[in-house]
């Protein structure tokens, strides 16, 4: 199936990612082939195949204790924020 | 001294031949004068080389120390290393400093191992030939004007060319056996599972482990027995025993049941890459391995069930990225979606950002059931194709790539070829299976002789076996101590 520049333009919009009108043809050619391209997947026979859900079938997820384990790093981790103050993320304005 | 391996590397430092100082300064005089030819490195971190090696030696000196002692090493820039940049050959992570160490590089370091670098690698280990990094592309030392694989074609790069005595590397869907082959090394990816995840930078979370570039099998089990075993910071890390794999090389080949997989014998293949296979086939038929004919009928459907299972779990890991609290932001964002939209744009390369998409679409709604759960499902087939074939052979055997190393730039503009270059080594992490890959001859392309590896596939937790069976091979075969012409 062949993507639509619209469809491309909302896919992008839900991915959040900002797309230049240049590059807008060359991802709707691509994304398009490569769509097509995983399409053949329909043709296979899954019917009655359960999902594969984890690599290895016995494996469970762990659960752990709802414990504090980790010490507050909270300015360690901010050293890499592109902007914070008094312990804060700052973001543009969010509400009028 | 740059040519010994690890196993050499550590006796020679244990009987005091050499210090670890004297090591790590001839590597990093290597990586300062051959380094920037190859692009292998994105940062190469002398300063901390020379106080880990110091600390090797102090140990050392005092009898103290284990068998990695004072070795040096290179990461893979996709794992996490406190205090030094951890980029993922992204702009968005240019300059991210990790706050924590990953899992792995703190075992190879209580191992002893000293830091030379971290390695380039396609952005986001996405990629099969490291042309998607934002760093640029990194080079074959077999030929420059080649690719030496992806996503960890840095890590591959420097070790082939005897810059660093191994490195570290990660494999989603075939980005330490591809490069591995490319370049004349001993490749490993273990069971999912069997490494933690914790502290690499996530990209297809079901599919992603941690391994081992090399230039030997007896190298490769050495450091994969440095980084394995049960980590409480990974959900999905096994808690099982790690075997010693140095103790167990010598497992004969006598009787080793061997599984060619026929569906990887077809169109595509370079004859020249299978006569390579098939020799070694016959050596290890020679030597008493009884060879059998399997066939695994849903591995055809690899590739796309891999590029339907990868893009949804890496559009789902990377929406972390959002400019706010970590990462590339761009400059006067006007509202908060604005923020996130051109963050994200400028942030990520054109192949990262198309995976995003593909996986955006597949998850959205109207589509899941058709994409996604239909891969999931043939995931489960291509699964229980494998663990049919274990019950009748012990290993299965198949080239690791469908040809010797390409140039720069020949698939960069078919998004569709450059997958298919990962066509033989994908299902094995689609069942989350071990696999390996071990050179096995060269084909000669423009004058220049080209290696090529031949790949080894066993079931969950059979590292043990594979590693056997590449060191018995490389016992009677001498294809994986040749370098690559002026790096020796």
């Amino acid at each position: 199936m062949s993507l639509t520049r619209t469809q491309v333009e909302g896919i992008a919009h839900l991915a959040r990612l900002e797309i230049t009108e240049a590059q807008m043809p060359v991802y709707v050619e691509s994304l398009s082939r490569i769509i097509e391209f995983v399409e053949q997947l329909a043709a296979a026979d899954t019917a009655g195949v359960e999902p594969m859900a984890h690599p290895l079938a016995d494996q469970v997820q762990r659960l752990r204790p709802d414990a504090v384990s980790e010490t507050d790093q909270r300015e360690k981790f901010q050293q890499n924020a592109p902007s914070v103050a008094a312990g804060l993320y700052l973001v543009p304005k969010v509400i009028e | 001294m740059h040519t010994l391996t690890v196993s050499e590397l550590a006796a020679g430092l244990r009987a005091r031949k050499f210090s670890s100082l004297d090591l790590t300064l001839h590597f990093l005089g290597r990586i300062e004068r051959l380094g920037p030819e190859l692009n292998a490195f994105v940062t190469v971190t002398a300063d901390r080389a020379l106080t880990d090696a110091r600390a090797a030696d102090e140990a050392l000196a005092k009898g103290e120390g284990g068998p990695l002692t004072g070795v040096p090493v290179a990461h893979k820039d996709i794992f996490c290393t406190d205090g030094i940049r951890t980029t993922c050959s992204s702009k968005m992570l240019s300059s991210f400093v990790a706050p924590y160490d990953a899992t792995v590089v703190s075992r190879w370091r209580a191992a002893g191992t000293v830091l030379l670098g971290k390695t380039n690698m396609d952005e986001f280990a996405m990629g099969s030939s490291n042309e998607t990094s934002f760093f640029g592309p990194v080079r074959n030392p077999w030929d420059h004007k080649r690719v030496p694989g992806g996503s960890s074609g840095g890590s591959a790069a420097a070790v082939a060319a005897c810059i660093a005595p191994a490195a570290t590397g990660t494999d989603t869907g075939g980005s330490i056996r591809q490069p591995a082959a490319l370049t004349n090394l001993t490749g490993i990816k273990p069971t999912y599972g069997r490494v933690s995840r914790y502290g690499m930078i996530a990209f297809a979370s079901s599919l992603d482990q941690a391994g081992v570039l090399a230039r030997s099998a007896e190298d490769a089990a050495l450091l994969l027995e440095a980084m394995s075993g049960f980590d409480p910071n990974d959900s999905t890390s096994v808690d099982r025993p790690v075997p010693n794999y140095a103790a167990e090389l010598n497992q004969p080949l006598k009787g080793l049941r061997v599984g060619i997989i026929r569906e990887f014998f077809g169109e595509g293949l370079d004859p020249a890459v299978e006569k390579c296979v098939r020799a070694a086939i016959g050596l290890l038929q020679q030597e008493g391995a009884v060879i059998k004919d399997v066939s695994l009928p849903s591995l055809p459907l690899s590739v796309p069930t891999y590029y339907v299972v990868a893009p949804a779990e890496c559009s789902s890991n990377l929406s972390r990225f959002d400019g706010v609290r970590f990462g590339h932001r761009c400059e006067q964002p006007k509202d908060l979606l604005d923020l996130y939209q051109r963050s994200r744009g400028e942030g990520f390369g054109a192949e990262v950002k198309r995976r995003i998409m593909t996986g955006t679409y597949v998850l959205s709604a109207g589509y899941y059931d058709a994409y996604y759960l239909q891969a999931q499902k043939c995931r489960a087939l291509i699964a229980s194709d494998f663990a049919r074939a274990f019950n009748d052979v012990d290993v299965v055997l198949s080239p690791t790539a469908p040809t010797a190393a390409f140039e720069l730039g020949a698939k960069t503009s078919d998004p569709i070829a450059m997958y298919l270059n990962d066509i033989y080594s994908i299902a094995a992490n689609l069942a989350g299976l071990p696999g390996i890959s071990i050179p096995c001859g060269f084909v000669n392309e423009g004058g220049k002789d080209l290696p090529v590896g031949l790949q080894l596939v066993g079931p969950h937790f059979g590292e043990s076996r594979l590693l056997s069976v590449s060191h018995q091979y490389q016992r009677h075969t001498d294809w994986h101590k040749r370098i690559a012409p002026g790096y020796a």
